[in-house]
């Protein structure tokens, strides 16, 4: 009736400890604790050696007694720092998108629901070093941003996430990975370039289309650039204002289309998608209407926040998905 | 790109915060080795505590490392001008004192700090190569917690100091099973691994194999204690109780010596009023055993000299408990050898001409030794002579002076003149150290012999009765043996402190303390090769080797290791009985291939559990009903629960 899940993935997981990468929250169960001594460990067994020595030399059974309380401390100790990991759930908060360039921002959510506290906990990213200490206190939950850098667009997956402590003694070092299914768009880098002028619109890529019906005035806007001179306010101009841009609103309003197919054929995917990025930041800024036409994908002329992500998400994603 | 990792010791500079308590644990251990060094050097180590801790607390710079070089070259200069070399335990030991206030002016980071703690804990060892008392013990448990809270407080800076310290208790109170097995079933071994260095054993004090004026009244100023004898049943009187130790046989005129001794064969002797009692000996790095005159059985390998002194094979380094057994009225011993005879009768060409004259006239009329004896009794129970912890110097006659002019001396004094006496009229004689006495602590019944024990006696030869005991200081004195030191001396004399009769509350004080400590010496201290052999046995273990030691050992350890993670990971909080339910019947079905996904809720995880096996839809959707109830209804009704449980354990999904 059911299928059982394979023997071998049990096995390999069971072997590494982790399936990668993990849904939901994460609970880190004692066999994916890992342990080694450190190097201050090591010298506190020497200590404890040297200790000894001398209790047997000397036949000083309170110097045998000694030894021993600090050895079963060490033992102690090596359980608490396990402790200190064991059992501490972890989750992935949401990351919001950047920039290629720019660093990502992965929130970890550490779930302490533990009666004991949990000091200095590391959290660190372990492909670019990203990192943060957090002292958990019993019963709480605490975050951790993680910047890790996204010189890339597309998406950005959090990777393998090492959690490390050395709670209480320093004697060990007790570390644990886990690797949440989280992952960031990074948006192509945004080339910093203004909106090409009317005339040379069509050449440079964006088209704009212009009105020929009565369009809706909808209020005034300080001027830029490249506005064009028939949308200048220039009544309020000759009222000695500033400079005005008449902006017009509904469907037949100035509209801009961002056209991949209309870049110079020098420019490689890259560069034309980062010049489109930086139009579609431009373009939304300007307040006009703009739409995005990619090989395979169409966004109709919109503004708006929401309009704006889902064109450099689309961008960001060209050829990817 | 990768940046410095943040729980690297190397890395974290050292807080105000850690670094008081860090010299706040050195000085506890510290403190006992300062009482015992000369005062400058505590002092400057005083000094470099200080200076560092204000230096911490200023947030001032360190001194450069030349600076610190200059102060150790110095500090070893005054080490080698106070003790006159760099080696030894006692030496070792100041230097190392030295070191860890140099040590802690250079220490900058995380890493450092940890070494000073590891110090700590050495230093607190070194702490008992001098005394292992309770007092010690305690002393020492401190520095133990308020080292490891330092040590915690390196790994959590931003905690507040009572949590760590009580952290560090934890730690300890989790050690203290594991020390208290490690403690118990390490395999213990005799004797020391290498060549101890020459002032190892100074410290010990007790008898040593030769006596002249002034040796045992020094002893006797020590409150110290010398053994501990447990009786089965009555103990002997006070004057029955000497404790045979060193026989003096050679005289040169001032000192007594053990000359040469060998070991003989031991014939059990016959006689009424047997003894067996265990003594617990302190250490006093000789060989010799004390046990009580008329030894009957030896103790376990111990030997016999020809003249009667029980030895151990090695001297005795560390506190022995023994069984012996001893008998109050023996019958006469054995013929002794003639060279021996010649030997207990030898004197010095010349000196003590009037002694010498005193014996010639109790020999007159060709009388035997039984009644040279009584002559010689006679003269020192008449002779005015005074018993007294100071005694007077003696010239070069030291009888003469004794017996004539001075007319005060302690025991050595006693026996001496008295074997000199019997010698000089031709009765063989010899002088025995030992102790005298002993005090019966009313706690625990156990008698407690100190230093100021210390006793010197005499034996003659009589034919046919063989070596007899005599004490001419209490022949003189008779307080002396009746009722110990204190009531025989005169007034004015100085006292150990606690032989003064004036401060009776303070003995009683003393007899529950020493209850206890006698009780620390014989199950703490004493614990080595025989008791873990005992012990072993008790609990059933035969003949336990170091194998077995070892494997048990480790299994326990093991054991308690793993209690201990379990402990550590234990459930937090148990979930309700509505969801241990519902997980039970998760389980379930994730075992048949059917996982519950994060994100699926109970109704449609139910659903798509349903279409998956129809054969058991009933049942999970009547499952899946009594849990939404349950959980999302009013509160459930126990007997709704019990359904809910009822069903999940009856689901089939075969």
């Amino acid at each position: 009736m059911l299928r059982a899940p394979s023997a071998g993935t049990h096995l390999r997981n069971w072997f590494y400890g982790y399936a990668a990468p993990e849904r939901g929250a994460i609970t880190l169960g004692h066999r994916r604790v890992y342990i080694l001594p450190t190097r201050l460990g090591w010298m506190f067994g020497a200590t404890l050696g040297l200790l000894l020595v001398g209790s047997i030399n000397y036949a000083l059974q309170l110097g045998f007694a000694l030894t021993f309380l600090l050895a079963g401390m060490g033992l102690a100790g090596m359980v608490h720092t396990v402790r200190n990991l064991a059992r501490l759930t972890v989750d992935a908060g949401r990351a919001e998108p950047v920039f290629a360039g720019e660093a990502a921002q992965f929130r970890l959510i550490l779930d302490n629901r533990a009666p004991h506290d949990r000091p200095a906990v590391l959290v660190r990213h372990a492909a670019s070093g990203a990192q943060g200490v957090l002292d958990l206190p019993s019963a709480s939950v605490r975050e951790a941003v993680l910047a890790v850098p996204a010189p890339r667009r597309g998406w950005l997956p959090l990777g393998r996430v090492v959690l490390e402590t050395r709670y209480p003694l320093g004697l060990f070092r007790a570390w644990s990975y886990v690797e949440p299914d989280v992952r960031c768009l990074v948006y192509p880098r945004p080339e910093r370039v203004p909106l090409p002028a009317p005339a040379a619109a069509d050449e440079a890529g964006a088209q704009r289309v212009h009105a020929t019906g009565s369009d809706d005035f909808a209020g005034l806007r300080g001027y830029q650039l490249q506005d064009s001179p028939r949308h200048v306010a220039w009544k309020a101009v000759a009222r000695a204002e500033d400079m005005l841009t008449k902006q017009f609103s509904g469907a037949s309003g100035a509209e801009l289309w961002l056209d991949e197919a209309r870049l110079p054929a020098a420019l490689d995917t890259e560069a034309r998608l980062s010049r489109l990025a930086g139009w579609t930041l431009a373009a939304e800024q300007s307040g006009a209407r703009y739409g995005l036409r990619l090989p395979g994908v169409k966004k109709r002329p919109d503004r708006g926040a929401a309009h704006q992500a889902a064109c450099l998400q689309a961008l960001a994603l060209h050829g990817i998905e | 790109m990768t940046a410095a990792h943040p729980l690297l010791p190397e890395q974290r500079a050292i807080a105000p915060r850690e670094l008081l308590g860090l010299i706040a644990s050195l000085v506890l251990v510290a403190a006992p080795h300062a009482l015992r060094m000369p005062w400058w050097l505590a002092l400057a180590v005083a000094g470099l505590y200080a200076w560092r801790a204000q230096l911490g607390l200023s947030g001032a710079k360190l001194p450069p490392r030349w600076m610190l070089l200059l102060v150790a070259v110095l500090a070893i200069a005054a080490v080698y001008v106070e003790y006159r070399t760099l080696y030894g335990r006692t030496t070792g030991i100041v230097l190392l004192v030295l070191f860890s206030g140099l040590k802690l002016i250079e220490m900058r980071t995380h890493r450092d700090a940890a070494v000073v703690a590891f110090l700590c804990y050495f230093l607190a060892m070194t702490n008992l190569l001098y005394t292992q008392s309770i007092a010690t013990a305690l002393l020492l448990a401190v520095a133990l917690l308020s080292t490891t809270a330092t040590l915690v407080s390196l790994t959590a800076p931003q905690r507040p100091a009572a949590a760590n310290l009580r952290t560090a208790g934890m730690l300890l109170v989790h050690a203290a099973p594991a020390a208290l097995v490690l403690f118990l079933l390490f395999p213990r071994v005799q004797g020391p691994l290498w060549g101890l260095p020459q002032d190892a054993y100074a410290a010990m004090t007790g008898l040593s194999d030769s006596m002249s004026p002034g040796t045992v009244s020094q002893l006797a100023q020590s409150d110290a204690i010398a053994f501990r004898a447990e009786f089965e049943g009555q103990p002997p009187s006070p004057r029955e109780r000497y404790w045979r130790g060193p026989v003096l046989w050679d005289f040169d005129g001032r000192t007594w010596r053990m000359g040469a001794s060998w070991i003989d064969s031991f014939d059990t002797p016959r006689g009424a009023g047997p003894y067996d009692y265990v003594v617990t000996l302190e250490p006093h790095n000789r060989s010799w055993m004390f046990v009580l005159e008329q030894v009957a059985r030896l103790p376990a390998r111990a030997r016999i000299t020809h003249d009667g002194m029980v030895v151990s094979p090695a001297p005795l380094r560390a506190r022995l408990r023994y069984d012996a057994s001893s008998l109050a009225l023996p019958e006469p011993g054995r013929a002794e050898r003639p060279g021996s005879l010649r030997r207990a009768l030898a004197l010095p060409d010349a000196g003590n001409p009037r002694a010498r004259a005193l014996a010639a006239g109790w020999r007159e009329g060709g009388a035997d030794a039984q009644t040279i004896l009584q002559r010689a009794l006679g003269f020192f129970v008449s002779g005015g002579l005074g018993y007294t912890l100071e005694p007077p110097l003696l010239g070069p006659d030291t009888v003469d002076d004794f017996l004539f002019d001075t007319r005060e001396g302690f025991c050595e004094h006693f026996s001496s003149a008295f074997v000199y006496l019997m010698r000089a009229a031709g009765v063989p004689a010899r002088v025995v150290t030992g102790y005298q006495g002993g005090e019966v602590n009313y706690v625990d019944r156990i008698i407690t012999v100190r230093q100021s024990d210390a006793h010197a006696w005499a034996e003659v030869y009589l034919a046919g009765r063989g070596w007899v005991r005599v004490d001419p200081t209490a022949a003189a004195v008779p307080g002396r043996v009746e009722s110990g030191i204190a009531r025989s001396v005169r007034a004015g004399d100085s006292l150990p402190l606690l032989m003064r009769p004036q401060l009776e509350w303070l003995r009683g004080l003393r007899a529950n303390w020493e209850a206890l400590a006698h009780r620390w010496n014989v199950w703490v201290l004493g614990y080595g090769v025989e008791r873990q052999r005992d012990l072993m046995l008790r609990i059933g273990m035969r003949d336990a080797d170091w194998r077995k030691l070892t494997a048990a050992m480790a299994t326990i350890l093991g054991a308690f290791t793993l209690l201990l993670l379990a402990w550590s990971l234990r459930r937090f909080a148990r979930p309700d009985r509505v969801q241990r339910a519902w997980e039970a019947f998760a389980r379930k079905l994730a075992r048949g291939g059917l996982v519950r996904a994060p994100h699926e809720g109970p109704r449609d995880f139910a659903r798509r559990a349903a279409e998956r096996l129809p054969a058991a839809r009933p049942a999970i959707e009547a499952i899946a009903e009594l849990y939404l109830a349950a959980r999302y209804g009013r509160a459930p009704s126990g007997e709704r629960i019990f359904e809910l449980e009822r069903r999940v354990r009856s689901l089939s999904i075969a």
